[in-house]
């Protein structure tokens, strides 16, 4: 089932009746999550993440715009009609009833001709018990079962309805660190083999890089990025969305631009074209530097953080935005400790630059490399855009009547 | 501090506190105290008294509980044992007449037609009160809780019963069921009740007074109980209510579950120990069921004119029991421990009951 957002946006009133200040908490979110793919909501806490996840589960009415399942409009759908299940952060899972009358419940409330035998119904949650591998704990209560196995239980619970769209809120975040990577892998495993359109919200980039298809990355209201999680993280489309990707994180210097070169303080560090000279932002993935002893950025040598594998380089440079530099080299390189500075050459393609003003990417050209250029923004079809123009208005009639 | 310290046994020992218990303590306690800490750390020690100081700060409470608490509990059995035990003919404290000891009291109160009285109208009254007032408790608590708008103005008007006297509540509710004249005749005037009956057609009733039928008195009874009752349990099962996780009730409502079974199946389990603790202390309240009696009969404790002598319409375990202190301690307390089983077995059966029901 395809979902689709129309510039789905939701304001909350002001707690303070005085100031009368009003939170956005989403703005403006336009987004299809295609049939069948598992999509991330991505963003700190407060960016509204949570808050679109309810919209589509129909718990919250947005304040403007309008959401699609497939061709139906179910914006104005309570949240029984949609055809969702939920998975709430903390599970939620009935504490006085076993898993079987957990998983249970929903079906035992349909009515009419939806209305099942016992038998079908016990067939279902077995099945939706199996899949999520619980089914040899039905008997227990919720109190009698780890995290992970309450998280399980309401996967299932939210499955065995077999709803169109499953919604997951920061399913993972009650876990310890060892489950949380399982339970991500289950979480993915599940998806595939339901072919459930799902969305889940977390505040974890590895966690949402990991195991999305698409992941949509977001910013007090306002969507960044939205692309698979290897594009977004190879070309961020500002300074936030390289930020906040990525650990350890972007090291982020100031820099400027001067007849084609790059300076990061004082020293030029690479060769750009299709630039004019400016003041930038240079965001550097920690493996997008190479030590060698003529490299062109010269940093003050801190220490080593040795990983086995890799060997993590800390380092100071004046320029630096961060306390530190952090980079990443394969353990094979010698790095001389006694020496009291590190020189680096850059891999152009882990370099972003980022206006100092607007914090959007500038996007620059080396020679002999194919770098990542900036996206032809289409212009939407008209119909959308009359779309888009409606929709508010109609919202408002709505609230009016209420 | 040697010297003072004589001087003060002196005075106390010597004068006042003589005997041996008195100077045991002086010696373990006072005077080892000024004179060497290291001392009476010994001494408690060796009595196993380590915790002396928690011991200082608790003895207050501790005189007081044995006063008022311990004493008269163990003087309840003492009299309920002696056979027609008179304060008058026991002065002291621990006196007991070994001759005279056995279950007689006991024998002689089951017996007594005014206890079989008693205990009907106390089991009547708390069987039909307590399931009520949950009930009716429960739905209000659920109501309040749905509403935002005048939640607390409604919390504040429900629970007005309970910080006023129950006495003149019970005095207003005679007023409101009260007849002036017979009842039969048109221009007797009439309590409030019957006034709105009299709207619906209704014959005015005598509600409480001496022409009164036993099930009328009890109609006002349950309705004054209840109402009284009402307030505590409503603040018990919406502070409950309160502090069910929100989520549960968006988790049913994305699975489409209808109102009835919410409430069945998710809100009475989840409040199960806030119900169970509300019957519990509702059944013990209900068998110490006297100041509503009071309140609407006066000490009389009958409608006028309906009672035999010694034997009340409306007596009730306590309002029999205080009744016969007068006159008769010993019937008197051996129906109070008679009360304290009665109270005892059925929150055992309460609890066992609630253990099996009840989620925590």
């Amino acid at each position: 089932m395809k979902v689709e957002l129309k510039n789905l946006t939701k304001i909350f009133p002001s707690r303070n009746k005085k100031s009368g200040e009003e939170v956005v908490a989403v703005n403006d979110f336009t987004f299809t999550i295609p049939d069948g793919k598992l999509v991330g909501l991505l963003g700190p806490s407060g960016c509204g993440k949570s808050t679109t996840l309810y919209m589509i589960s129909g718990l919250q009415k947005p304040s403007g715009g309008r959401i699609f399942f497939g061709e139906e409009d179910v914006t104005d759908l309570s949240p029984e009609n949609r055809g969702i299940g939920l998975v709430f952060q903390n599970y939620a899972l009935y504490p006085h009833m076993t898993v079987q009358q957990n998983i249970l419940f929903p079906l035992q409330n349909l009515r009419g001709k939806d209305k099942m035998s016992k038998s079908a119904m016990l067939e279902r949650a077995l099945n939706a018990a199996k899949l999520v591998q619980i089914d040899n704990l039905m008997d227990r209560k919720p109190s009698e079962l780890s995290g992970g196995q309450q998280q399980r239980v309401a996967i299932a619970r939210a499955l065995v309805k077999m709803p169109r769209v499953l919604l997951l809120d920061e399913p993972l975040s009650n876990l310890d660190a060892r489950l949380r990577l399982q339970t991500r892998e289950e979480i993915r495993r599940i998806q595939k083999e339901t072919g459930i359109t799902t969305v889940f919200v977390t505040h974890d980039q590895e966690e949402a890089m990991s195991i999305s298809d698409i992941i949509v990355v977001m910013k007090l209201g306002v969507v960044q990025q939205v692309g698979k999680p290897q594009d977004i993280y190879d070309s961020p489309v500002n300074l936030f969305v390289a930020k906040f990707l990525g650990t350890p994180p972007i090291n982020v210097f100031k820099g400027r631009v001067e007849d084609g070169k790059l300076y990061i303080g004082e020293d030029a560090v690479m060769d750009i074209t299709d630039v004019e000279n400016k003041e930038v932002f240079v965001a550097i993935r920690p493996e997008g530097f190479i030590p060698c002893p003529d490299g062109a950025l010269k940093c003050a040598l801190s220490n080593l953080e040795v990983m086995g594998r890799d060997v993590s380089i800390v380092s100071r440079h004046d320029a630096s935005v961060n306390p530190i530099v952090r980079s990443i080299v394969d353990a094979d390189n010698k790095i001389d400790l006694t020496a009291q500075t590190v020189n680096f050459s850059l891999k152009p393609h882990k370099v972003f630059l980022f206006d100092v003003e607007t914090e959007e990417r500038v996007y620059f050209g080396v020679e002999g490399l194919n770098l990542p250029t900036a996206p032809v923004v289409e212009e939407p079809a008209e119909v959308e855009e009359t779309v888009a123009e409606v929709a508010p208005v109609e919202e408002n009639v709505e609230a009016e009547v209420e | 501090m040697a010297k003072f310290s004589a001087t003060m046994k002196k005075v106390f020992v010597d004068g006042i506190w003589n005997t041996f218990c008195v100077k045991w303590i002086w010696e373990t306690f006072f005077v080892a105290w000024i004179h060497d800490a290291f001392f009476i750390n010994f001494v408690c020690k060796k009595l196993k008294f380590d915790k002396w100081k928690a011991w200082v700060y608790l003895s207050p409470a501790i005189i007081l509980l044995l006063i008022f608490t311990a004493w008269p509990i163990l003087n309840t059995l003492r009299m309920a044992f002696i056979e027609d035990f008179k304060a008058q003919n026991y002065r002291g404290l621990f006196e007991i007449d070994w001759s005279k000891l056995g279950f007689k009291n006991f024998e002689k109160v089951v017996e007594y037609r005014a206890f079989k009285t008693a205990l009907k109208n106390t089991m009547l009254l708390c069987f039909l009160t307590v399931p009520i007032s949950t009930f009716l408790a429960l739905l209000i608590a659920v109501c309040l809780n749905a509403i935002k708008p005048f939640q607390r103005l409604l919390q504040t008007i429900f629970f007005l019963p309970y910080v006023t006297n129950s006495i003149a509540i019970g005095m207003v509710f005679a007023a409101m069921f009260n007849v002036v004249g017979r009842v039969e005749d048109p221009n007797a005037i009439v309590g409030i009740v019957n006034n709105i009956l009299k709207l619906f057609g209704v014959e005015p009733i005598d509600w409480i007074n001496s022409s009164s039928s036993y099930g009328a008195n009890l109609t006002v009874l349950v309705i004054y109980i209840v109402w009284n009752a009402l307030p505590f349990k409503i603040l018990v099962l919406l502070g409950g209510l309160q502090s069910v996780n929100k989520q549960y009730y968006e988790a049913a409502k994305i699975d489409g579950t209808p109102r009835w079974r919410v409430f069945t199946k998710i809100t009475v389990p989840l409040l199960s120990p806030m119900i169970a603790y509300v019957v519990i202390t509702g059944f013990i309240g209900g068998f110490k069921e006297y100041s509503s009696i009071i309140g609407i009969f006066g000490d009389g404790m009958a409608p006028p004119g309906t009672s035999l002598p010694g034997n009340k319409r409306w007596y009730t375990m306590v309002g029999y029991i205080y009744d016969n202190i007068e006159r008769n301690q010993g019937r008197a307390s051996a129906a109070a421990l008679i009360l304290f089983a009665i109270i005892f077995a059925v929150t055992m059966v309460n609890l066992y009951v609630s253990k099996k029901k009840t989620h925590y």
